[in-house]
């Protein structure tokens, strides 16, 4: 949508009328207009509410599953990987060392899936009411914070009960928390983008995210990855995030320092990349969806 | 000259084919899937690799026009005349594919009752919802929320979850909500088709208040009795073009003329995509009298469509349905297996009776080959029910119809 104030037009200025608005044929790469996307917080704040608010009604153990799903994960994962296929783990124990992982991870997870799909459970209102689309994949991605906030809870008791205590790194966590949600969102823009227009994205999205996975240290320490290719392993943004989060929190293994370098920057590509390319995109998500 | 809400300047769109089927609204899908179930599911409905029209079409052509600020226009025209896609653009729902509009203040769009609902979430918490969708901030809410809820009648129901919630109740409290909505520039689409002749009188009321109130409002119907007591000037579209613009009953009169007699229809354009068949008019043939779309007998009735086909269809899907005013259908019916040949034909009905109590209906009619949607006409002008009411004298709407009967009392002697 362009939206173009007027110095001169046809139209008689009473004062205090707004200017304007031009509705014009889709033009030009670079017209993020990310004030509007300002103008409209109030709706961007509704959606996540009512994410929040309808995310687990009508299931008997509601938030409960914010923690089951990484809880009964993390205990898979210690008795395979860990206990079973003793996979290194830097010296914590396999709880801490999967849960702190598991935590970004899932996060990250669901709120791509959510942001993924957003165009086409919004169908109805995305062609029968104008905003900024872009809101959309941004509530779903916000919105899965609340889960996250309420698996880290568990998180906590967790350190408490093994003693693990954190180091000053953690000050560096909420770092590390927006480079998840930037990578989520921005991963999520592409996908949500294109899932508008061809609905085979949303069952590739699923099997993407597991491999995803297995190319992120979620299930083993990239210590395993050698060490001139560690940098190329950063291209993968979670891997950053995830190592980033473990250290932080733990104090344990040293810090990501090239690979979170290469991973932040493969974020800013990604997110601004699916920034425009959604803007892009969005005039026509109408037509399409 | 006066104060411009909207300038729209050789506003063009262009679908494709593919693209604008699937643009219709659900409604239509609705009504497709109910009159022609089988042929949802056929070459039609899925992409499947072989599109026989993968064709463009304009949906608007050079549009041109303007809105005084304050003013209330109506757009008329028949399904697919582009009068929604007119309304969408205006709305920053889609962009034009050339030309331009300006629009000069805030725009709230009603293409749809119940915009944002979620049926998970209670009455109040969609106030909320659906207000912010519609464009209003926190605060304006607040500020109407107990009015919002008294319009609606809701008041008892306003924390349980609107999936419990009747359709009327979900429909009142959608528009309690729209109707509330205070944009500069008002579009609205088709929506006060729904909804129970009561309420609807209030939504029309409180619409006239809105455009006293010196905002402006487009609005798009097929009911030529609500364009005529809210519009002061309408515009007619017919593919993609404006036809007339000037005063309502002008306008109007000349649009309802047209669709009667017949002799007047969809100008070709070289662009447009062959059409196969198309609905020209249609009338009551008995019980005969001077106007052919009013019925004044309750005795039987004979009803004819004409249509001229261009292409022979091949098994061919002709479904018929009658509306009430309120959007409800009275009754629909199929025909499969249909062959037509090239040439003016008559689809002719004969009813033994049509019981329905006074009022405006209109019918859909649609004609589908093997292919798809051939064309769906709902028919103007209006079917009027002017028979005699045969229910209580003080309370003849009582009911949907209006059935002839005798009463009787007769004393028994045995017991029963």
């Amino acid at each position: 949508m362009e939206v173009r104030t007027f110095p001169e037009t046809s139209l008689q200025t009473t004062g205090q009328r707004a200017a304007p608005v031009l509705i014009t044929p889709p033009r030009g790469w670079l017209d993020l207009n990310l004030r509007e996307l300002w103008e409209y917080r109030e709706l961007l704040y509704f959606f996540v509410w009512r994410d929040i608010k309808v995310r687990y009604k009508q299931t008997i153990i509601g938030a409960g599953w914010a923690i089951i799903q990484p809880f009964f994960t993390m205990v898979v994962f210690s008795l395979f990987f860990g206990l079973l296929a003793k996979i290194p783990s830097e010296g914590l124990p396999y709880p801490i060392f999967y849960y702190s992982a598991l935590l970004p991870w899932m996060y990250f997870a669901n709120a791509l899936n959510g942001a993924t799909n957003t165009m086409i459970e919004h169908q109805r209102v995305i062609t029968k009411v104008y905003f900024p689309r872009l809101i959309l994949p941004l509530a779903a991605v916000l919105a899965g914070l609340v889960d996250f906030g309420i698996a880290f809870v568990i998180l906590i008791g967790m350190m408490l009960f093994y003693g693990v205590v954190p180091t000053g790194a953690v000050l560096l966590l909420p770092f590390f928390l927006l480079l998840a949600v930037a990578t989520a969102l921005g991963a999520g823009l592409w996908l949500s983008a294109l899932n508008a227009i061809y609905r085979d994205v949303r069952y590739a999205a699923p099997f993407f995210v597991q491999f995803w996975m297995f190319a992120s240290p979620v299930a083993y320490p990239s210590s395993l990855i050698p060490e001139r290719w560690r940098w190329l392993y950063g291209l993968n943004p979670m891997a950053g995030v995830i190592e980033g989060f473990r250290w932080a929190l733990t104090g344990q293994g040293s810090p990501p320092n090239v690979l979170l370098l290469v991973s932040v920057a493969a974020v800013l590509v990604v997110l601004l990349g699916g920034i425009v390319y959604f803007r892009r995109m969005e005039s026509t998500i109408a037509d399409v969806v | 000259m006066g104060d411009l809400a909207i300038r729209v300047e050789n506003l063009s769109k262009r679908y494709r084919i593919g693209q604008r089927e699937r643009y219709l609204a659900l409604r239509d899908v609705l009504a497709r899937a109910i009159s022609a179930p089988f042929r949802v599911f056929s070459s039609n409905s899925k992409p499947d690799g072989r599109n026989p029209r993968s064709d463009y079409i304009w949906a608007l052509k050079d549009v041109s026009f303007e809105v005084k600020q304050g003013e209330i226009v109506g757009i008329i025209g028949r399904n697919g005349a582009g009068k929604t896609t007119l309304l969408k653009i205006l709305a920053r729902i889609t962009r034009p594919t050339s030309g331009y509009a300006e629009v000069r203040g805030r725009v709230g769009s009603l293409l749809e009752v119940g915009t944002g609902f979620h049926p998970e979430l209670t009455g109040r918490e969609n106030i909320y919802l659906s207000g912010a969708v519609l464009g209003m901030t926190k605060r304006e809410i607040d500020r109407k929320f107990d009015e919002i809820v008294d319009f609606a009648g809701v008041a008892e129901f306003i924390d349980t979850p609107l999936k419990y919630y009747s359709a009327g109740m979900q429909m009142r409290l959608a528009f309690a909500v729209a109707a509330h909505l205070e944009p500069e520039i008002l579009l609205v689409d088709e929506v006060l088709a729904v909804g129970d002749l009561e309420f609807q009188k209030k939504c029309l009321g409180k619409m006239e208040d809105v455009s006293r109130g010196g905002r402006t409002v487009l609005f798009v119907s097929h009911q030529m009795n609500q364009i005529r007591r809210l519009c002061e000037r309408v515009i007619w579209l017919d593919a993609g073009q404006i036809v007339r613009e000037g005063p309502t009953h002008e306008v109007v009169s000349a649009y309802e003329a047209a669709m009667t007699s017949g002799e007047w229809l969809r100008r070709e354009r070289p662009d447009t995509p062959r059409v196969k068949a198309r609905f020209l008019r249609w009338e009551i043939v008995e019980p005969r009298n001077d106007q052919p779309n009013v019925l004044t007998e309750l005795g039987p009735v004979t009803i004819r469509f004409f249509v001229q086909v261009y292409e022979p269809i091949r098994l061919g899907h002709h479904g018929i349905a009658l509306f009430s005013s309120e959007g409800q259908m009275m009754w629909g019916t199929a025909t499969n297996d249909l062959n037509v040949t090239e040439g003016l034909h008559e689809f002719t009905y004969k009813l033994t009776t049509l019981p329905l109590r006074p009022g405006a209906y209109f019918w859909r009619v649609s004609l589908y080959d093997e292919q798809g949607l051939v064309d769906v006409w709902d028919c103007v002008p209006e079917l009027i029910v002017a028979t005699q009411p045969m229910g209580h004298p003080r309370d003849e709407w009582a009911g949907l119809l209006n059935i002839p009967y005798r009463f009787t009392v007769n004393g028994v002697r045995s017991r029963v």
